[in-house]
């Protein structure tokens, strides 16, 4: 049986498409209104509300925590203190990645810790001597992000602290007098928030935000607008852009957190002395340079597009629907020099684009690949530059 | 679509609060002009910062050439701005959707680093009478279902529709990013470009072409009735024929119209409108902003009183004031009428020219209503929240509706029951109005530029109060909404923006005012008689709307001109 989410009573009601996705064994919207366009809309031009509750949730407390962490995960946890969130990964012992999430440093000796797909055994089977406890707390939370340009002036006058608080901050508050925590984070690539919320007073909470939000041109939106965000904001989807390293079934399917475009994780990593999973692969691989990617975007130019689009007799499609499967790219050779792995029209940007991996000699900005794509059943190339990620980064992002 | 005009008399001690420029830009006014002669000289000189003048000194500065534009009234946008009438309250004063701007407009000025920022319009409210509506979203085969409770043979034509009217868009298409061709010269280019326009026609489907041919000079009329039964469909889709030209839907070259507004599209979808952040108004800061990245500087509240000559070349501009800037390209992005019988002295220019553009067409015949709004208004049908008007709502509900509308018009008055083409922008933008608050743009057709024994004065308020009977007619209540409301007639638009006799797209879209014929034959390529002297507004090809072709082409021909004359 299909299980729902803290909030289903409520976006139920307000799925006027009835079109419903399977994710991680809970139903999740995949749009509420007609167009999914005009959900991304509402979040980069107002703010939108995503029930993002089926994400798998991990409660790791004890003296050892931040100890026990700094092993497990590859970035620097001890760089996150209470009060703050961190974007992090954890790698197998050949460097590979295994997974990305966020964690929430909720408390002295407590974190949040959440993931797209179970971790608890990993997690636990890894606690060694470590006075930690790790609880899958998944259920009993249910998580709400507020994303948008409008999403802190909503916010603020639930929660007043969120004026002020920083990107990937956290901080605790109340919302209809029910205790929340929440974040500065999210998956959209804009300025928002997620709020934490016991499953108890979910629906509690959503009524409060809900009805204080009336006429802000708010509205709900489901996986179809968040996947055209995450993808103008560069952020990796796994199974998408890449898979989990445990259960790969050869190299070509594994990634480094330097060829997901993940260095910045490890800038500090000199005068860091933990012995995390992982370490001694990623710093060979560092030193020798021996990645095998780099993780760009790709912008389409849009003349060669509409070019083989018009000779065909076509008219060029622009449809921002993500899809995200590979889509060669080569060089002038017809030599594969990378693979995109998220594409779709982006109508922030006015452009196709994608997110992709090519060679690390291509990898400097504004390189010239050719992407294939099929066009009146044949395939034909069309020239893509190389570009930045994120695609789309608003400076209030981070302001 | 481009719309029109407003103002009645503006306040001289307080200007509305607009879309203002922004901080810290080379916006100036007349009192703080530059004073030397060589601090007033320029490589090119635009006349008028409507859309067309922005995208066309955007394009001269990006050249690198030192480009100047020149406004006259306080904010650049010509017909495309948006004022705060009231406090919170954004109104598209005349201008109020963009479909026809030309993509590489959007990519070559780099329009989205400017916050160009296209919002999806997602629905149609086709109000019937009797409580009948049509109501489209964005899953077309809903739609049809939608169709079929009012014909089910319509429900299938509607596809049919819509792909022979693609192909043809498809077709025509390349006309709109094109200079037309000379067609009374002997230079082998153009000739060529000719032969070019020949052969692409040829290698057209039967099929196409003949459609593109009927309704490039049929009614829209007898094309709609080829495919539909209903009424209420053949009125909303029928609007479109009408738009800003002083026809009927069964008046031959209401086609023409109706093609127009179908080529538009807004991220590759023929037809389909978008509401730009903040509107057109918003739109012409984006360009504003954009020219200036490019280095072009823009003076507002400095009127042009002409363009100075000299032995049949031009040599710059006078103000109003008695200022002079000199340069040796001027560009009008003024209409065929300003640019060659007001800039300059008709004398100078050829007299078939001058009996060509005193004959030509304006009449506008398209008016504004804006209303700010205290909620959201009740559709009785579907009730009273905003979800059913995130897009137009077409006050059309039959051809008889919209031919009865033209039938006033012919003699001389102002639609008793009139078209109107509604958009409630803030449940697009939720910046456009405050919480719970809207703003609702009403185009509205037919109001004559020139009415029978009345004048616009007179008749400004009548024709107000005649739309908002019209609207609670279909909204009930709808009157107890208004807080505020803005009437701008023709005479409105042809005083604050400038546009002869009001006319949306400075100049009627009719077979003999287009491509090689616009405004004039022999004068289609955005050359004037004089020398360094060309024209760039709307009353070229490809014509009105906001679709910036006109500015774009222009600066292609002054910068092949310039490349000519260094080489």
């Amino acid at each position: 049986m299909i299980r729902t989410t803290p909030f289903h009573e409520r976006t139920n009601a307000l799925n006027e498409t009835q079109l419903w996705s399977h994710w991680s064994g809970y139903l999740a919207a995949d749009r509420y209104q007609m167009s999914d366009k005009m959900e991304y809309f509402a979040v980069r031009n107002a703010a939108g509300l995503f029930d993002s509750s089926p994400l798998y949730k991990y409660r790791i407390t004890g003296k050892d925590a931040e100890a026990f962490l700094a092993g497990v995960l590859a970035r620097d946890i001890r760089a996150c203190a209470p009060g703050q969130a961190q974007y992090t990964c954890w790698l197998d012992d050949r460097g590979f990645v295994i997974e990305d999430g966020v964690i929430l440093h909720t408390a002295r000796n407590e974190y949040l810790l959440t993931s797209a797909e179970p971790n608890f055994a990993y997690f636990e089977d890894r606690i060694g001597r470590h006075d930690v406890t790790i609880e899958e707390v998944s259920d009993d939370i249910g998580t709400l992000a507020l994303q948008g340009p409008r999403s802190r002036d909503l916010l603020k006058r639930l929660v007043p602290q969120m004026e002020k608080i920083p990107y990937f901050g956290v901080a605790n508050g109340e919302i209809g007098g029910a205790g929340v925590t929440v974040s500065r984070t999210g998956y959209s690539g804009d300025l928002g928030y997620e709020v934490w919320v016991d499953t108890a007073d979910a629906l509690h909470v959503w009524d409060t935000l809900w009805d204080s939000m009336e006429g802000h041109g708010v509205l709900p939106f489901g996986l179809a607008a968040l996947y055209m965000l995450r993808i103008e904001a560069g952020l990796l989807l796994l199974d998408a852009d890449f898979d989990s390293s445990r259960f790969a079934w050869n190299d070509s399917h594994r990634s480094s957190p330097i060829e997901l475009g993940w260095s910045w994780m490890f800038k500090d990593l000199k005068s860091d002395d933990r012995a995390f999973i992982g370490r001694k692969a990623l710093e060979r691989e560092i030193a020798d340079k021996t990645s095998r990617w780099a993780m760009r975007g790709l912008i389409v130019d849009w003349r060669d597009y509409d070019r083989v689009y018009n000779e065909a007799g076509l008219i060029p499609p622009k449809d921002h629907a993500p899809v995200q499967e590979d889509w060669m790219c080569y060089d002038d050779d017809y030599q594969r020099v990378g693979y995109a792995t998220s594409f779709m029209y982006s109508p922030m940007l006015q452009r196709h684009i994608a997110i992709a991996r090519v060679r690390p000699d291509l990898a400097r900005l504004g390189t010239k690949v050719n992407l294939e794509f099929t066009v009146d059943h044949h395939y034909e190339q069309v020239a893509a530059h190389v570009a930045r990620l994120p695609l789309y980064n608003p400076e209030r992002k981070t302001a | 679509m481009t719309t029109t005009i407003p103002t009645r008399k503006r306040p001289t001690t307080k200007r509305p609060a607009s879309t203002a420029p922004s901080k810290g830009s080379k916006l100036t006014t007349g009192s703080t002009r530059a004073s030397s002669r060589s601090d007033r000289t320029y490589d090119a000189i635009v006349v008028g910062g409507g859309h067309n003048g922005l995208v066309n000194g955007a394009y001269l500065a990006k050249a690198g050439l030192k480009t100047l534009i020149i406004e006259r009234r306080h904010l650049v946008g010509g017909a495309a701005i948006t004022e705060e009438l009231r406090p919170g309250f954004w109104f598209t004063t005349f201008s109020y959707a963009l479909s026809l701007l030309r993509p590489d407009i959007i990519h070559d000025l780099e329009l989205t680093k400017h916050g160009f920022m296209p919002l999806l319009m997602s629905t149609l409210l086709a109000p019937g009478e009797n409580g009948d509506y049509l109501l489209f979203t964005q899953d077309h085969n809903q739609n049809l279902k939608e169709i079929a409770r009012h014909s089910k043979h319509d429900a299938d034509a509607y596809d049919q529709y819509t792909h022979d009217i693609e192909m043809v868009c498809q077709a025509i298409k390349p006309l709109l990013d094109m200079v037309p061709p000379d067609i009374f010269s002997d230079d082998p280019e153009e000739l060529m470009a000719l032969a070019g326009l020949g052969s692409r026609f040829r290698k057209l489907d039967k099929r196409v072409l003949h459609n593109a041919v009927r309704l490039l000079t049929g009614s829209a009329a007898d094309f709609l009735d080829d495919y539909f039964d209903s009424e209420l469909l053949k009125g909303y889709l029928a609007s479109s024929s009408i738009i800003g030209t002083k026809v009927g839907p069964r008046s031959q070259g209401s086609g023409l119209v109706l093609l127009y507004h179908s080529i538009g599209e807004h991220d590759g979808e023929f037809g389909s409108w978008a509401f730009h952040k903040k509107g057109n108004g918003g739109f012409t800061q984006v360009l504003a902003r954009a020219a200036q990245a490019y280095g072009a500087e823009i003076i507002l509240e400095s009127s042009v009183d002409s363009v100075i000559t000299k032995n049949g070349r031009t040599t710059g501009v006078a103000l109003a004031d008695g200022t002079e800037y000199y340069a040796d390209t001027v560009v009008s992005a003024l209409d065929p009428r300003r640019t060659f019988l007001e800039l300059v002295n008709p004398r100078e220019l050829p007299d078939d020219l001058v009996e060509n553009i005193q004959r030509f067409r304006f009449q506008g015949t398209s008016s504004k209503v804006n209303f700010a709004l205290d909620g959201i208004l009740d559709f009785p049908p579907l009730g009273q929240k905003p979800d059913h008007f995130r897009g137009f709502t077409n006050i059309g509900p039959s051809m008889d509706y919209l031919e009865r509308a033209f039938d006033d018009a012919k003699y001389g008055w102002y639609s008793q029951n009139p078209y109107i083409d509604m958009a409630i922008q803030s449940t697009i933008d939720a910046d456009m109005a405050p919480p719970g608050k809207h703003v609702l743009s009403c185009f509205i057709q037919y109001t004559p530029y020139q009415l029978r024994e009345s004048d616009w004065d007179t008749e400004k308020e009548n024709l107000g109060d005649t739309v908002q009977r019209t609207l609670e007619r279909f909204f009930p209540g709808f009157g107890d909404l208004v807080l505020q409301r803005e009437v701008r007639t023709p005479l409105d638009i042809e005083r604050t923006v400038g546009l002869s006799e009001g006319n949306i797209f400075a100049g009627e879209f009719f077979a003999p005012q287009m491509f090689f014929f616009r405004p004039a034959p022999g004068w289609s390529q955005y050359r004037t008689p004089i020398d360094g002297y060309y024209q760039c507004g709307s009353g070229t090809h490809p014509g009105g709307c906001v679709m910036g072709a006109p500015g774009k082409l222009a600066a292609g021909e002054i910068l092949k001109d310039r490349a000519k004359a260094r080489a």
